[in-house]
């Protein structure tokens, strides 16, 4: 077995599976909070997603995309709670 | 040999990412939920990054990799912590269970406070 397909048999589909965990979050979280933590935690499965496809496809250039996304994803975040403290309690 | 340390790596980092998603829609309350998703996910990114600089073994890689693992230890705290506090301050109820609230027991906050929030058993101001 290479690699390549412990990569896209094994890793790619429990990566994905997480992925979709979160997105259930994203979707049914009660509060915009919950919602933000969900969104910040599929980023950092992008990253990841990005990361091992890489190596599955033996083509450094995904990291790129990897660090560009760890830089963006922090800035979104602390917007987010940015927004979520001025809004106040009763928004 | 190397190949090993990859597949441990690769399948040590996807094993914390899932655990992070699981722990993301299994935890009753907000804040266990920012805790499980910014520690799991920090150290799953980790160990994959570290396969992946494994696995090219080339100094361009081996830089981007050691800049995005430790510009995610610096962020991850810091973006949960961020929202924590801005879920708190914006109303987010505990657990029903939690038996600590020192941010609200300490008083300091407790103007901001308004008065649908339920009371815990150790807000009161000192």
């Amino acid at each position: 077995m290479t690699l390549a397909t412990y990569i896209s048999w094994c890793i790619l589909p429990l990566l994905g599976t997480g992925m979709l965990l979160t997105f259930i979050r994203v979707l049914r979280g009660p509060s915009l909070p919950d919602r933000v933590v969900a969104l910040d935690l599929m980023a950092t499965f992008i990253i990841a997603t990005s990361a091992v496809y890489s190596i599955a496809s033996n083509q450094p250039s995904y990291l790129d995309a990897a660090v560009v996304l760890a830089l963006i994803t922090f800035l979104g975040t602390v917007a987010f709670a940015y927004y979520l403290h001025k809004r106040g309690r009763n928004a | 040999m190397r190949d090993t340390v990859i597949v441990l790596l690769l399948f040590g980092g996807t094993f914390f990412a899932f655990v992070a998603a699981l722990g993301v829609v299994r935890m009753p309350d907000i804040y266990m939920r920012i805790s499980a998703a910014s520690k799991a996910s920090t150290l799953g990114t980790s160990c994959i990054l570290a396969a992946v600089a494994l696995y090219f073994a080339s100094t361009a890689v081996t830089g981007k990799v050691v800049a995005i693992i430790a510009f995610t230890l610096l962020t991850a705290p810091v973006a949960a912590h961020m929202l924590g506090r801005a879920a708190y301050f914006s109303g987010e109820p505990l657990w029903e269970k939690s038996t600590a609230d020192e941010l609200g027991a300490s008083g300091a906050w407790c103007d901001s406070k308004s008065t649908n929030q339920p009371e815990l058993p150790d807000r009161e101001k000192p």
